[in-house]
């Protein structure tokens, strides 16, 4: 049996204090206590610091294109439904360039956990505004600070239908680890918003300005979607974290019946096997 | 002996029934033909036409003349009454145009007054093949059993169509009996009777596709829906993207994890893809692109050909990595080749582009039954028992084909892919020595990928004086317009080519050394296989013809061109 220490690999590029090792270290302990053996886990990723986190967990992995983690998930969780599969990667590659996939795949609703760590800043290019990043927020490109509103990945996600929407800390980790396991064994997609500080670049979010804000909300219904709308729509004195939504309806991959059976990628196969396909063009 | 037919209307006038059902009993008799279509990016109105050439030896290629014009709307007479053969007839409803009186060869019929006396005025186009049935001098019967065939779900539909049919072919019969002679039937052999990209969706199930992902994108539409309909019965997920960039990106997604992928676009969709093609370079990851050509830029004319992506394919995304670039020429060979095009990238690890348009596409063709026994699935995967561990997946071999194993099979081992310039088992490195090794790796696999280049297609004149070169789906009227040449006593010949990148050149130098002149024909604006010949060969083409307005090419056209600079 592997430990979470035996799922941490790889030298990491990220800055010492960076939320990103505490999302990393949750994750590993998450897939330790789950038993998931690497070569039958997936983690798929985009561009940008958090994306690197293929390199850095002893797993199967697709480090793609900026914004694009979440098509390449679809098709393997297609070609092959017996890997678990996790996309992971940050606010810039989830919620800007890959936007569109994002909403579709909401709407799809793959048996994928969708883990974003959200720092409300681009922190590869160095420094600019992200969907995420609060208004006024100053850069060296949004030099009269940001004037757009933020994207609210939360209840963007329960307005698209998400059966499960959390919002985690990285500097609560336990729970963090608990919400991580919690979205792997969720039957469907799973969003986690991961708030984390980005030490280098924003300066207004910090650390310190996760901790004061942060609470956990009592959730009696979590199926309750006005109840889970109220508390997604929460931000700035006070932001609730947890599992605000959690209520599974048909994946994906339950509406395609050829999946049952043998994973599509081991199946055997004989070209001539198939020449009655001619015989309607008769 | 030929027969050429010619039917017109309106977007949603059904001018695809009639040559369906004509088509299918003409090829269930054993006749040769070729069915081709004209139509407009609209869903009703406009001019629509489709065009079926019934001959001798399976026709290659549809052709201007008209032995029987069909007007479904006074616009289709106007249009195409000049082409009407003086020997020719005008099938239409008087009921909703008339004819000039001076017009002798008109066979008026009351499509729809006939329909509605069989039992609702939707039959209209079974009353027009009734109609058409007796000109060429076939029965009835010949439709009858297609018809119950068709309809078989729906109660008495069948029998009120076969009502319609006798109906016009009644009507027309008093006009013209059999006052056109079908040209001899081909071998009985159980012909096909099939579309463009029917073949290539059918060639894409029997490679052991079983995950395509697109956005609907004319011309390319029909792959799409081949596929998705099969997908109820054979083991084929088929997903309809948000957008290119997913479906490319889901593709490989599903090729990474193990199973034959495909996407299908047209230009515009591919100009979407190509940071996903990048990818599929970069991480080796096999993939396999039709990309049905229409006339650019930007949205074009959506329903029409072109040949205008070559040099787009050939140079389409960032950085530098290895792919090939097969076409489609003819019915007969593109089932084999799309399969070559899977084998292809499974065995070099690439992103293999097969080139469409819409002319080939949309056209249906008479063709001899496939052997699906030729078909390849050799996957080129290892599994546990051959690697070494750790696994690496970009693994310096000689050759540049590293072992590819799929996710999953070999406990404790993982398969690491990344965009990034990687090691050899897929982490992100930034030195120099590495990345020059990683380059030299990729590149090297376009050494015994050029080997597996089919030289092009030669077909006429074994000494010719001239000799055309052309490519993709321009083959069968180029061979047509060989033949013409032939007959008038010009020595010509056709080069052909089917694989395009790597370039095959030994054939091509072979014969520039002996002939005079030599042609390009393509339909592009720019003659863009004559750039890469050059660029590749030093080779000058004497002369581009060239066809850009969104129409393929007709033989009399590409005689023309030769004739005038004889």
């Amino acid at each position: 049996m592997l430990s979470e220490k035996d799922y941490l690999v790889g030298d990491t590029a990220w800055c010492p204090g960076c939320g990103n090792f505490a999302i990393r270290e949750a994750l590993a302990g998450a897939l330790a206590e789950l038993k998931i053996e690497p070569h039958r886990l997936l983690i798929c990723s985009g561009i940008g610091q958090a994306a690197k986190i293929p390199h850095y967990i002893k797993a199967n992995g697709f480090n793609g294109l900026h914004g694009r983690a979440l098509p390449p998930a679809l098709g393997a969780k297609v070609a092959n439904k017996e890997l678990t599969v996790i996309v992971e990667s940050g606010d810039g590659d989830s919620y800007g360039e890959g936007g569109n996939h994002f909403i579709h795949n909401i709407r799809r609703n793959p048996n994928i956990a969708h883990l974003i760590h959200n720092n409300q800043i681009y922190g590869l290019t160095k420094g600019q505004a992200s969907p995420t990043s609060d208004p006024g927020m100053v850069t060296g490109v949004q030099t009269g600070g940001v004037v757009t509103p933020a994207l609210n990945p939360l209840a963007l996600a329960l307005v698209l239908g998400a059966g499960f929407v959390a919002r985690c800390f990285s500097g609560e980790q336990e729970h963090l680890k608990a919400t991580i396991k919690a979205a792997i064994d969720f039957p469907g997609y799973a969003l986690v918003d991961i708030l984390q500080p980005c030490i280098s670049f924003n300066k207004v979010n910090t650390y310190g300005w996760y901790k004061k804000r942060v609470y956990f909300p009592e959730v009696s219904d979590r199926e309750d979607w006005d109840a889970a709308l109220k508390l997604a729509r929460e931000w700035g004195e006070q932001i609730p974290l947890g599992i605000i939504y959690f209520k599974p309806r048909p994946t994906f991959e339950d509406a395609l019946q050829v999946l049952e059976g043998e994973p599509l990628a081991f199946r055997n196969f004989k070209p001539q096997e198939l020449s009655a396909l001619q015989d309607e063009f008769r | 002996m030929e027969i050429n037919i010619l039917i017109g209307g309106a977007a949603g006038q059904g001018m695809d029934t009639v040559m369906n059902l004509l088509g299918k009993a003409l090829v269930r008799e054993g006749y040769g033909l070729i069915y081709t279509k004209d139509y407009m990016s609209r869903v009703r109105g406009g001019h629509n036409f489709s065009r079926l050439r019934i001959a001798s030896g399976t026709p290659w290629t549809t052709i201007e003349a008209i032995d029987i014009l069909v007007a479904l709307n006074e616009e289709t007479y106007k249009t195409h009454k000049d082409n009407l053969l003086p020997t020719g007839r005008v099938i239409y409803d008087p009921g909703l145009f008339l004819l000039p009186d001076h017009e002798k060869r008109a066979v008026p019929v009351e499509l729809e007054k006939l329909a509605k006396e069989a039992g609702g005025a939707i039959m209209a186009n079974t009353v027009a093949v009734g109609a058409l049935l007796v000109l060429i001098g076939l029965p009835p019967v010949a439709v009858e059993k297609l018809l119950h065939e068709v309809f078989s779900s729906k109660k008495g539909v069948a029998e009120q169509n076969i009502k319609a049919l006798k109906k016009g072919y009644e009507a027309a019969a008093e006009y013209c009996s059999a006052c056109f002679v079908l040209p001899p039937k081909e071998r009985q052999s159980k012909r096909l009777f099939i579309e463009g990209n029917q073949v290539l969706g059918m060639a894409a199930l029997a490679s052991g596709c079983r995950f395509l992902s697109a956005y609907p994108m004319t011309p390319a539409t029909g792959i799409l829906n081949y596929l998705a309909a099969k997908s109820k019965s054979y083991p084929v997920v088929v997903e309809q993207a948000e957008d290119e960039i997913a479906a490319i990106n889901m593709a490989l997604g599903a090729s990474y994890a193990g199973v034959r992928a495909l996407t299908v676009t047209s230009g515009g969709g591919f100009s979407l893809m190509v940071e996903g093609l990048s990818l599929a370079g970069m991480t080796e990851t096999p993939l396999v692109v039709v990309v049905a050509m229409r006339p650019g830029p930007a949205t074009g004319l959506p329903t029409r050909s072109e040949q205008g992506d070559l040099s787009f394919v050939l140079h389409a995304g960032h950085g530098e990595f290895p792919r090939a670039v097969l076409s489609a020429t003819s019915h007969e060979d593109a089932f084999y080749r799309l399969n070559k095009a899977f084998e292809l990238a499974d065995r070099f690890q690439i992103p293999v582009i097969f080139l469409s348009d819409q002319n080939f596409a949309d056209t249906h063709r008479s063709v001899e039954p496939f052997d699906f026994s030729r078909l390849g699935y050799n996957r080129h995967l290892v599994g546990e028992k051959d690697i070494q561990k750790p696994y690496r997946r970009y693994l310096l071999t000689e050759d540049g084909i590293s072992p590819r194993m799929i996710p999953g099979v070999a406990e404790g081992e993982v398969v690491l892919v990344d965009s990034d310039e990687h090691d050899e088992k897929g982490h992100i490195i930034e030195d120099a020595a590495t990345r020059v090794r990683m380059v030299n790796k990729r590149m090297n696999k376009l050494t015994a990928l050029a080997e597996e280049m089919d030289e092009p297609d030669l077909y006429g004149d074994p000494h010719p004086q001239k000799l055309l070169v052309g490519w993709g789906s321009n083959y069968g009227v180029l061979r047509e317009a060989v033949d013409n040449l032939a007959a008038l006593g010009v020595k010509v010949a056709l080069l052909h080519f089917s694989d395009l990148w790597p370039l095959p050149q030994k054939r091509l130098l072979e014969l520039a050394g002996r002939v005079k002149q030599l042609y390009c024909v393509e339909n592009n604006a720019t003659g863009q296989l004559a750039a890469l010949i050059r660029r590749e060969t030093g080779l000058a083409i004497d002369r581009l013809i060239l066809k850009y307005d969104g129409r393929p090419f007709m033989p009399h056209e590409i005689v023309g061109e030769v004739e005038k600079n004889a």
